[in-house]
């Protein structure tokens, strides 16, 4: 690994959150993005093909170290680092409804799950996976949501584009005649 | 009155009563299960054959007073009485009223369906720990209390033998003295012909005087040797001597 890619190593070592390209410039100002990728592929090369425990993921716009999956079981019954609460069905619709109609108001939440949601809305909001981004033009200006960072950081996404795409659902919103075909 | 089962957390004011049950997320997920476990077309729903197993769901599961779920059973209801109405082929071109549910039921499935992907997603991430990352310990809920009636009798004991003063109720026996008040209307009556309660126990009796003299007052009027009259419900009511009374 070249002096760069080993700089890279200290910096995702040492950060608490994954790093983006524009913080990764502020250690170097002779690198460039593309510099800064190329240590980025370097160490996940390495990481990858030298039999290491951990592995460089994109997340949330930015890179971050991770232990590899295989041994959360282990070091979990450990007690050196314990997964987060899983979030309730409820509040899993919520999301995918916000990430996928962002901004969103409850409304619209309530009127696609059949149920009451502001209980939910207000859980992700403390949980900060959700934020207020406005209001609507609507009666009443209700408020609109969508998802923050940190929603990318729990689902380990490098952005919202990783979400699946509607066409690679298997239930897509189609007319009669193609669902049956 | 059934019980509704699962937990109702009260969150806010206008978050309403949120019910959490472990199988339905909510009436369209109830009703998604239901075409699924009758494995129907969703384009063709059977509207009456799922009302009613819709219904029977809902009582079963305790949910016929939530109200979410009423407005869908009433919907189904709706659309089963529309699908009854005569067609008329030739004129303007019929609308399934079933269109409507059909377009909500598969964009719900399609949310459940991201949401399973976000589910996934997330599990995929909490596997991988990012170094020092320590979570907020998850808040514990209390260890269910266990105890016999026997054991919160004791401490009730406990904690009345620490109060100064254990009396809660004092009662003290006030013989009525029925005799006395029975000699005191018969002195009146042999006085006047009428006369009223006030006239009878003064402008401010106490309890027992008033006891004593009502229930003289009623043995009197029962034996016939004085009447009770009320001009009219809550007034007053007037003393005078009754049929018997010559012979008493």
């Amino acid at each position: 690994m070249d002096q760069r890619t080993r700089l890279l190593e200290a910096a995702l070592f040492a950060a608490p959150r994954p790093l983006a390209l524009d913080e990764l410039a502020v250690l170097d100002a002779e690198a460039s993005d593309a510099d800064w990728l190329r240590a980025v592929q370097e160490l996940k090369e390495h990481y990858d093909n030298e039999g290491h425990g951990v592995e460089v993921a994109e997340i949330a716009g930015g890179y971050q170290v991770l232990t590899r999956q295989a041994f959360a079981e282990a070091i979990e019954r450990a007690a050196f680092a314990a997964r987060p609460v899983r979030l309730s069905a409820a509040a899993l619709e919520v999301l995918a409804i916000i990430a996928y109609r962002q901004p969103a108001g409850r409304a619209e939440v309530e009127e696609i799950r059949g149920v009451s949601s502001a209980g939910v809305l207000r859980l992700l909001q403390e949980r900060g996976l959700i934020e207020v981004t406005g209001r609507s033009e609507g009666l009443g200006r209700p408020l609109l949501y969508a998802t923050t960072p940190l929603f990318l950081e729990y689902l380990g996404l490098g952005d919202l584009g990783d979400l699946p795409r509607s066409d690679e659902l298997s239930i897509a919103l189609a007319p009669p005649q193609a669902a049956a075909g | 009155m059934s019980a509704v089962p699962g937990t109702a957390a009260p969150l806010s004011a206008d978050a309403g009563f949120i019910v959490s049950l472990d199988r339905y997320a909510g009436p369209l997920d109830l009703l998604l299960s239901l075409i699924r476990r009758e494995e129907i077309d969703i384009w063709d729903i059977p509207v009456a054959r799922i009302a009613d197993q819709f219904l029977l769901a809902i009582h079963a599961l305790g949910l016929d007073e939530a109200a979410e779920y009423l407005e869908m059973a009433a919907r189904l209801l709706r659309i089963k009485a529309q699908m009854l109405l005569p067609r008329r082929g030739d004129e303007e071109p019929w609308e399934d009223p079933r269109h409507e549910l059909v377009r909500r039921l598969l964009e719900y499935q399609q949310v459940r369906e991201i949401a399973d992907w976000l589910d996934a997603a997330s599990r995929g991430r909490a596997a991988r720990f990012a170094r020092g990352f320590v979570p907020p310990a998850p808040d514990a809920p209390p260890p269910p209390l266990e105890f016999t009636i026997e054991e919160v009798l004791e401490a009730v004991e406990r904690v009345l033998a620490m109060m100064p003063d254990p009396i809660i109720h004092r009662v003290v026996p006030r013989p009525l003295d029925v005799e006395a008040a029975t000699a005191r209307i018969l002195e009146l009556l042999a006085q006047r012909e009428a006369f009223s309660w006030r006239d009878l126990l003064g402008p401010s009796p106490s309890i027992v005087d008033a006891l004593s003299s009502l229930v003289a007052l009623l043995e009197l009027a029962r034996q016939g040797q004085l009447s009770l009259r009320q001009s009219r419900p809550f007034t007053p009511f007037v003393i005078d001597r009754g049929p018997a009374y010559a012979t008493a």
